[in-house]
């Protein structure tokens, strides 16, 4: 048998779909479905294979510290005895889904105490920078940065998640030029050094994005996490054009200008999401290329997943752990540093597309950024297809504008109550009232983001912050702006009616409404995804 | 003549029970009620006049007396037969077109001196309806003496009737009976000026009283629960702030009154209960669900005012020792003071209420009184079809004009 993983990773492809095409694989939450499409004129793009993992990342971590990119020292020569040392790591939104242990973050902070331990430093603390993400589990944090880690600061209290909620912890360190708040941890700010630990999944995370947004709070986030910023980032994904990017950016010399020292670490993970064998990887194999097992292991995984509750389904999607392998790691100055980072996600991640399309599908998997071991409820439905997959450009957007997409998910009304709370509160009035991204920014956002109750369940549950849903809906409203319809494919009907969208039993049926918005014999591209890409659009 | 009849029979009653507990409204087809050929009443004294009703509105408690669903709390209080039928405009011998006020206090049983209820203008809470001149009844459409709007015609004490304006249809007219219950259940709460209120229900009854609590009390917010479509639209319409599903209705007070939750975790994000609530809560409902919500979402020391008929209900009153709430009954009308002192008659308010919000616009459909049983089965599930008010509609009907 040939070992796979000694041919050389081939490129993303797109393939044109003729008669003899097998059906594609789709994503359909924690199911999925094999859908034919239309020959002659359906396209289907196929992420780049997983690259190469680096032989050795402790060594290449070792190396990277000590041999930094742009203006900065090593770290062992920025660290000394009496300083105030903050490290600072990226949430559990990255990777997705979580990697193996150990985490790339584990083996990062190890090296760094290292460091510190060495030069004699004892005023350290490690902060989950997770801006209004939910808090942090302990499994969850020893999980990022490993038990020996976790017992040594913890139990102190010198290991814990950012609050962006607590008047005595945050801190306005300035405005930049256009009269943007910077908002940040007072911690973190009175530090002598932050070092930033970043895992980059995709180009728009890393950069001064870690700190200026992940150790920061409404006040800083309200400046970009907004309708006009979105519509205005086409696509946050691509540094070149993202309004996101900039902000982030002009609040990072703001941080910079206000004394705050950060030597950052950022990493890249390969395409590995699921294995290169083993029960999943069925899902990263193209299916022209599927073997008889390939396809019995698959029929096996589907009819089994088919007879389960949902429940059983996302507990055991939810203990998958994604064997990624890190590519790459660059420390020291923020700017000089994530420029070789956005390199080496393209170097994983870029598809060239040629044109584009009248009709983009998508088959949305049981995750996102906000439902590690969670519920994917149909706000993070809507974020995942129109805000994260839609984006996933540079250039123009996969489809045309005034075009339509169809993302098949099953949507349940479903949501975590623990972790979702103004979510719930959002999908009951909010969006019964009204999709409009901008109406809905300037009607109820205020409401929630200063709800007590949100802000208390934010502080000492785990719950994302009350204005997190409406941050989710913003995420979309380039692709709500762009499109001429949304149609979701094996959705729960009341779910996706609320959501402002169109319900289709099956794909075909969602082919057959959109010819009403964009004629008959459309264009066809299925976004084969995840493993990610990113389509750069000719 | 031609009417309704409601009589005292154990067996249709049971049966009526059984099938309105199938199909609500179906007990009109098994139950104690008939179309009959009936006396015309005769008048007790020369204080009453024969009315010939145009409209004659279904009403819940009607609906819940067809269905067997009544409180044996009426049984003293009613007299057998009766024909039912309390929200009529109809016209007197002499072509004046009046609304019916139906209860029947001191003064329409000739009882002198009235109850002190009565003395003081709180007609509904007369203490006499069993005695007097009159056989017992609360209203007309429940005394054996004096019919009910469910006819071609009926008795009516000249202290009942109001006449009404010839620039007021007989659709907004009928409207002004179930809108003084509205009227009088938004001046019960008695809440300040800018405080909260959340009504439960959006029928006939909740839609009333989201209109007059926006007229009396223009700075409150106002949340309401609606199932259906249309009851949110007109809700909305008619000056609620917010309108939420049945299910939602903790989250949403909480949101409006920026309360906490609490549950039994204080940190799972879910509603059971709410640190605060609304001022006062307005139950047009009177089902034990919507009065153990409307126990959950008011505030220490706020009012809840029952509206809606209650009959049995299996409720958890801790909250309402523990918190202190007020519970109160908003029967129907008499005299209401104003917020500036003034006192005024309740259907006189109503009146005005009905013609400046519209409120015919309620009325969705009206049958003939031999398709009663399509009329009442129609009012039973008014919600999911779509209507809010169905009436009788006795304008055609041949032997009215030839009384």
């Amino acid at each position: 048998m040939k070992n796979e993983k000694n041919l050389a990773p081939r490129p993303g492809f797109v393939l044109d779909v003729d008669r003899t095409s097998p059906p594609v694989l789709f994503h359909h939450g924690d199911t999925f479905k094999l859908e034919k499409l239309p020959a002659g004129r359906s396209r289907v793009i196929y992420p780049p294979e997983p690259l190469e993992g680096l032989r050795d990342p402790d060594s290449a971590i070792r190396h990277a510290l000590e041999n930094p990119i742009g203006d900065s020292e090593p770290l062992s020569a920025l660290l000394r005895p009496d300083m105030k040392l903050t490290i600072a790591f990226d949430d559990i939104s990255l990777p997705l889904p979580p990697m193996r242990r150990p985490d790339i973050r584990q083996r990062i902070i190890e090296a760094v105490l290292d460091l510190a331990a060495e030069a004699g430093v004892d005023d350290v603390h490690l902060i989950a920078a997770l801006a209004i993400h939910r808090r942090m589990t302990e499994d969850e944090l020893r999980h990022a940065v490993g038990d020996r880690v976790y017992d040594a600061f913890a139990p102190s209290g010198r290991l814990y998640n950012h609050d962006a909620e607590d008047p005595e912890g945050m801190v306005v360190l300035g405005e930049t030029p256009h009269g943007e708040d910077v908002q940040f941890s007072r911690r973190a700010a009175e530090s002598d050094l932050v070092v930033y630990v970043n895992i980059n999944l995709v180009s728009m995370d890393g950069g001064h994005k870690s700190t200026a947004t992940g150790l920061s709070g409404y006040t800083g986030l309200r400046h970009h996490h907004n309708v006009h910023t979105m519509r205005n980032s086409t696509s946050f994904m691509d540094q070149e054009n993202s309004e996101l990017h900039a902000s982030n950016w002009r609040m990072g010399k703001v941080i910079r200008d206000a004394g705050v020292k950060i030597f950052q670490i950022e990493t890249t993970v390969n395409n590995n999401t699921f294995g290169r064998s083993g029960p999943l990887a069925v899902l990263q194999k193209r299916e022209w290329e599927w073997s008889a097992r390939d396809r019995a292991s698959f029929v096996a995984m589907q009819k089994g997943l088919d007879v389960m509750p949902s429940s059983a389904r996302r507990q055991i999607f939810n203990s998958w752990e994604a064997p990624y392998e890190m590519t790459s790691v660059q420390a020291g100055e923020v700017e000089a540093v994530h420029k070789v980072t956005t390199e080496n996600v393209y170097k994983q991640q870029i598809v060239e597309v040629e044109g584009q399309t009248d009709i983009l599908t998508m088959g949305l998997p049981y995750i996102s950024p906000y439902n590690v071991n969670s519920v994917m409820n149909p706000i993070l439905v809507m974020c995942l297809g129109l805000g994260y997959f839609f984006n996933m450009y540079r250039g123009k957007p996969l489809v045309r504008e005034g075009g339509v997409v169809i993302m098949s998910h099953p949507t349940p009304w479903e949501f975590h109550s623990v972790h979702h709370p103004s979510y719930i509160d959002f999908f009951e009035q909010v969006l019964a009232d009204t999709t409009d991204p901008i109406e809905i920014e300037r009607k109820y956002e205020k409401q929630f983001a200063e709800d007590e109750w949100y802000i208390h369940l934010y502080r000492n549950s785990y719950a994302y912050h009350g204005v997190h849903p409406f941050y989710m809906w913003y995420w979309g409203s380039h692709a709500l702006e762009h499109l001429g319809r949304v149609i979701i494919v094996g959705g729960d009907s009341s779910a996706v009616q609320r959501l402002g969208f169109q319900s289709a039993s099956t794909l075909r049926d969602a082919l057959e409404m959109a010819s009403d918005v964009v004629g008959p014999q459309p264009t066809i591209t299925h976004m084969k995804n995840p493993p990610i890409f990113l389509a750069d659009v000719k | 003549m031609k009417a309704l009849e409601f009589r005292r029979n154990i067996p249709r009653y049971a049966a009526a029970r059984l099938a309105g507990s199938f199909t609500p409204g179906r007990g009109s087809g098994v139950g104690p009620i008939r179309l009959v050929d009936a006396d015309i009443p005769e008048l007790p004294n020369q204080d009453w006049e024969i009315v010939r009703p145009r409209l004659s509105g279904i009403c819940g408690s009607d609906l819940a007396t067809i269905d067997g669903k009544s409180a044996r709390y009426f049984e003293p209080l009613v007299s057998f037969p009766f024909i039912p039928g309390h929200e009529v405009v109809g016209d007197l011998q002499d072509g004046t077109r009046v609304v019916l006020e139906p209860v029947l206090g001191c003064l329409s049983r000739n009882i002198d001196p009235p109850c002190k209820s009565c003395q003081e203008g709180q007609l509904g809470n007369c203490e006499y309806v069993t005695f007097g001149e009159i056989s017992p009844g609360i209203q007309t459409g429940s005394c054996c003496d004096t019919g009910g709007g469910w006819s071609v015609a009926f008795a009516a004490h000249k202290s009942q009737l109001h006449p009404v304006g010839k620039d007021l249809s007989d659709e907004a007219a009928v409207m002004i009976e179930p809108t003084a219950c509205g009227v009088h259940a938004a001046l019960s709460t008695g809440i300040d000026p800018e405080g909260t209120v959340t009504v439960i229900g959006s029928g006939t009854l909740g839609l009333v009283t989201i209109s007059a609590l926006r007229s009396y009390f223009p700075d409150v917010k106002i949340l309401a629960t609606a199932r259906y479509p249309h009851q949110r639209s007109l809700a909305l319409d008619l000056g609620a702030d917010v309108v939420i599903a049945p299910n939602e209705i903790k989250r949403a007070v909480r949101r409006m009154t920026k309360s906490r939750a609490i549950s039994l975790s204080t940190e799972d994000g879910n509603v059971d209960r709410l640190t605060g609530g609304s001022d006062a809560v307005i139950d047009c409902v009177g089902s034990s669900e919507s009065i153990t919500d409307a126990l959950s979402v008011t505030r220490p020391r706020g009012k809840i005012v029952l509206v809606g008929m209650p009959s049995s209900v299996n409720i958890e009153l801790t909250p309402l020792w523990h918190r202190e709430i007020q519970l109160v009954g908003a029967y129907t009308y008499g005299t209401e003071k104003l917020a500036d002192g003034s006192v005024a008659r309740t259907f006189d308010l109503a009146a005005d209420l009905v013609d400046s919000a519209k409120l015919d616009r309620l009325l969705s459909a009206v049958y003939p009184l031999s398709r009663y049983q399509d009329a009442l089965e129609h009012a039973a599930s008014a919600g999911h079809r779509g209507a809010v008010k169905v009436a009788f509609d006795l304008r055609s009907e041949k032997e009215r004009d030839l009384l």
